[in-house]
């Protein structure tokens, strides 16, 4: 390390390489983690993701590269000795064990005697809001539970370092996102460094305090949920995370040319030649819109569809086969009493328009 | 954590891995010891001359050139050919009847028909004797035919093979997918054609897998043939006559590598056809149910009914022989025939020495198995290792016990050997009977351990519990179930079997199923149906006790299984 940051990288992983037979499952992947944050490993499946959580958790030994925690090489060190917790996919909740069995197994070899193990096994369920389960079976407790359990388990001996896979994927839409929330709460209250891999991109973004996107065994970004969402490195975060209007266009310094249109790009671009110009649906701009707004661009509503919160309409631009995809609220809507077939006017905003090199 | 505090953590754990190293290594060891050298003794003394000296295939060529022996090997396919197609359409219908009808008493049929496992072959020879014989109640149903010879080896092999027909075709035909069939008959399918359609092509591996299981055992049995094969020749009764009569090791060693041959090729066969089998049935398919019909149903049952009766009237041929006084001339109740300490063959002694080998082989039996299948799984230590106990556990299915018996004469016999302390004594019995039987014991505590989830190994290490500890607190109560299956697989394997242990029994380790070879050998076939229907009281006794103790087990230490 060099001490120039404040918070010292709690865990470092560098150059970490894995494959199983002749495929790549990770490529030459480096990291580091400061004490106390939340990071997630987000990428669609098969991106190397759960697998380098393995690596990290000594599950899986990595075919190269190094992992330190506090400046100690543990790269060779077996998994009982890498202080960690960790909350599986299925659980893996011992069946044959009550609740109280599970969440004491990690702790019978702590010397904390009998008594004591009963009140801190106590403790931690009563932390997850689950007092007085400890004498029945996993079997007799609903997914949730289930959960909650494993993740009190796993954070029974204290560990340093948290690690989830995929806690979540298994329950459903109203338990996941009641558990997100107290998930966050319990990382906040206790501190502990935790990494979460997810496939799952909303609790990623509302979970992480750092996000790394995963692509084809490497990581594609790192960054907070904000920059990813916002300033999306790759083509392929930009897909990843959130919806992307992407369209074939050619850049030339500070414009960008789609079919018969200049549009103005944020001052300072200077990237040239054929790129995906990308936005989001809902940066695209329909209030306030003159003829002679920058970038301003007719079009006709193809399709308009109610999804709730807000209205996704379908445009399609004046002279040319490129359609966008537009996130409408309701008042915008009612407002400029707008109906699929009309025509319309919107505004690609400069500072919004994100480009990333195109191969012809 | 402190460097001082992680100091022992580190030493316990490189133990714990050695822990692992060491078993492994161990149990590899064991297996190559009593699976791969005494094989290899057997193939290569086939190619040696008396005295020691390298030949190369002459000793096949003087086998083949012996007068009868082309007639053994023809024989014995007939026979084997025979039998597979008797024993697996008998099976399939009595199997489609258990799986995919509403018949009544099915529990019943089903029990009826795993009874011959029970039994040791020798069993159903003797009682087709008293059925069919000279002096047999049916005699006229044979039409002037002989009960000794081809027809008696069929029915009698057609007996000792059902049962594994039976838990083969079962299986099969009981991973079917409902709505195939629902698909099927909405779309206008008649029954026949559903039947081809769907059901028999469902079943189709299954059909396979069991016709090369009954082909194995049929060709390298050897109790029925003995009993009941009169002037028929078969291979297996011919190794028996060339060690034991003739003491020919290098011939025996000839025909048991063509034994081995058909047992091979069955098994490559049918680990072949296995693997494709495994994505028939996906997560989401739904179990099929029959609906009633009366007309099947009631076919159907008959047809069992009337299978089931054959194989009780076997069954009870040999218990009522055994406790008459002279059948069928005098059947005044009389016990005289259990008292074995008056005949040849090893009386009373021999049946407490089978049911002390058949405890030392549930218990060492299951512990090994479980353990090694556990380890060659679960464990990710010593790679190289692994590999030679996942190979060597599935090589035992393909060695007939003729020539697993056979192999272990040869290796353990040699004075060279320091193991050979071991020849003659309970030790080699248990040794070579848990070696017979390893593969299926194995295969169950593999199918048990893959179904556990694959984390539990980590959650314990994630949580600085060694694997020893969570094997116990954890794997082992989990696959309890499968763990009794295996102890009483084993132990009723050992009480039954005839084929390895006939080469390896001293006189004062003589075994129950051998004390039948001899005392009908000797003409004592009543004695002899008696210490067979001893091994069936045996058996039956403890597969109840097995059914009330998994049940009361059930109850309590898998209350965790229910909800």
């Amino acid at each position: 390390m060099t001490g120039l940051s404040s918070k010292p990288s709690y865990l470092r992983v560098a150059g970490i390489a894995k494959s199983f037979g002749d495929v790549a499952a990770l490529k030459d992947v480096s990291l580091s983690v400061n004490e106390g944050e939340f990071v997630c490993f987000l990428g669609p499946s098969g991106c190397g993701k759960t697998t380098l959580l393995r690596v990290i958790a000594g599950l899986e030994p990595q075919d190269a590269g190094r992992i330190e925690r506090g400046g100690r090489d543990i790269s060779s060190l077996p998994a009982a000795q890498r202080d960690f917790g960790i909350v599986f996919q299925s659980y893996a909740l011992f069946p044959n064990l009550t609740v109280a069995g599970n969440v004491a197994y990690g702790l019978s070899r702590r010397g904390l005697g009998r008594a004591g193990i009963a009140a801190r096994v106590d403790e931690l369920l009563d932390m997850v809001g689950l007092p007085g389960i400890g004498g029945r079976y996993p079997a007799q407790l609903s997914g949730g539970q289930q959960q909650r359990v494993a993740l009190v388990r796993a954070l029974a001996p204290a560990p340093g370092l948290l690690l989830l896979d995929e806690p979540l994927s298994a329950l459903d839409a109203r338990v996941r996102v009641r558990l997100r929330q107290q998930i966050k709460a319990l990382q906040r209250r206790l501190g502990v460094t935790t990494i979460m891999v997810t496939h799952d991109q909303e609790e990623a973004l509302t979970l992480a305090d750092r996000i790394a996107v995963m692509n084809h065994g490497a990581i594609e970004q790192a960054g907070t949920p904000l920059e990813i969402y916002r300033r999306p490195a790759s083509r392929f975060v930009a897909d990843f995370v959130g919806v992307m209007n992407v369209l074939d266009a050619t850049a030339d310094g500070g414009t960008a040319r789609v079919g018969a249109r200049t549009l103005r790009l944020s001052d300072g671009t200077a990237q040239s030649g054929p790129v995906h110009l990308c936005i989001r649906p809902e940066d695209i701009v329909v209030r306030g819109v003159g003829a002679a707004t920058v970038n301003a661009v007719s079009a006709r509503i193809e399709t308009l569809e109610f999804t709730g919160p807000f209205f996704r309409a379908t445009l399609r631009l004046d002279g040319g086969d490129a359609t966008l995809v537009a996130d409408l609220s309701a008042n915008d809507v009612s407002d400029l009493t707008l109906a699929a077939g009309q025509p319309i006017t919107v505004v690609l905003p400069p500072d919004r328009l994100r480009l990333y090199p195109r191969e012809t | 954590m402190s460097a001082v505090a992680a100091a022992p953590a580190r030493r316990s754990l490189d133990r714990e891995a050695w822990i692992a190293r060491a078993a492994i290594a161990a149990l590899a060891l064991a297996l190559i010891v009593t699976v791969a050298l005494p094989l290899y003794a057997l193939l290569s003394r086939g190619l040696e001359s008396k005295a020691g000296a390298f030949v190369g295939f002459a000793n096949y060529a003087a086998y083949f050139a012996t007068p009868g022996v082309g007639r053994a090997v023809v024989n014995s396919l007939v026979i084997a050919l025979a039998s597979t197609v008797v024993t697996v359409s008998v099976a399939f219908v009595f199997a489609y009847g258990l799986t995919r009808s509403r018949m009544p008493y099915k529990g019943v049929l089903k029990a009826v028909a795993l009874a011959p496992l029970l039994a040791p072959s020798l069993l159903p020879g003797i009682a087709l004797v008293y059925l069919f014989g000279k002096q047999g109640l049916l005699k006229s149903l044979m039409f002037g035919q002989e009960i000794y010879g081809p027809i008696g080896i069929l029915l009698g092999e057609a007996f000792y093979c059902f049962p594994a027909a039976i838990l083969i075709l079962t299986t099969a035909l009981s991973l079917s997918d409902q709505r195939l069939h629902d698909a099927a008959v909405s779309l206008g399918a008649s029954r026949w054609r559903i039947f081809r359609t769907v059901t028999l092509p469902g079943a189709r591996y299954g059909l396979i897998s069991a016709c090369f299981v009954v082909f194995t055992l049929a060709i390298t049995d050897f109790g029925v043939p003995k009993v009941i094969g009169g002037w028929y020749d078969v291979l297996a009764i011919d190794v028996y006559k060339r060690v034991v009569g003739q003491q020919d090791f290098q011939k025996g060693a000839v025909v048991s590598a063509l034994l081995l041959l058909p047992a091979v090729l069955a098994f490559t066969a049918d680990s072949f056809v296995r693997r494709r089998q495994v994505a028939l049935l996906s997560a989401r398919s739904v179990a099929f149910m029959p609906r009633p019909e009366r007309m099947r149903d009631g076919l159907l049952f008959v047809f069992c009914a009337v299978v089931a009766l054959a194989i009780l009237i076997v069954l009870l041929t040999a218990a009522g022989a055994s406790f008459v006084k002279f059948w069928p001339y005098n059947l005044e109740l009389w016990l005289g025939h259990y008292d074995f300490d008056n005949k040849d063959g090893g009386g009373w002694r021999a049946y407490y020495n089978s049911i002390e080998m058949a405890l030392w082989t549930a218990a060492c039996g299951t512990a090994i198995v479980f353990l090694g299948a556990y380890l060659s799984e679960k464990s990710n230590r010593f790679a190289a290792g692994r590999m030679a106990i996942r190979l060597l556990a599935v090589v035992p299915m393909a060695v007939p016990g003729l020539v697993l018996g056979l192999a272990y004469i040869f290796f353990f016999n040699d004075p060279a050997n320091p193991l050979s302390v071991l020849y003659r004594t309970m030790a080699i019995l248990v040794i070579s009977t848990i070696v017979h039987f390893y593969t299926v014991a194995h295969l169950t505590a593999v199918t048990a351990l893959k179904q556990m989830d694959p984390e539990f190994e980590a959650a314990g290490a994630s949580l600085g519990v060694p694997w020893y500890t969570t094997f116990r607190r954890v794997t082992v109560p989990v696959a309890m179930p499968a763990i009794l299956d295996i102890s009483i697989y084993l132990f009723v394997s050992a009480m039954t079997t005839v084929s390895a242990v006939v080469f390896l029994y001293a006189p004062d380790t003589a075994l129950a199923s051998i004390a039948v070879l001899n005392m009908d050998d000797a003409g004592d076939i009543a004695p002899a149906a008696a210490m067979a229907m001893m091994i069936v009281y045996t058996s039956a006794a403890v597969r109840l006790l097995h059914w009330l103790g998994t049940r009361g087990l059930a109850r309590r230490s898998q209350a965790w299984r229910g909800r």
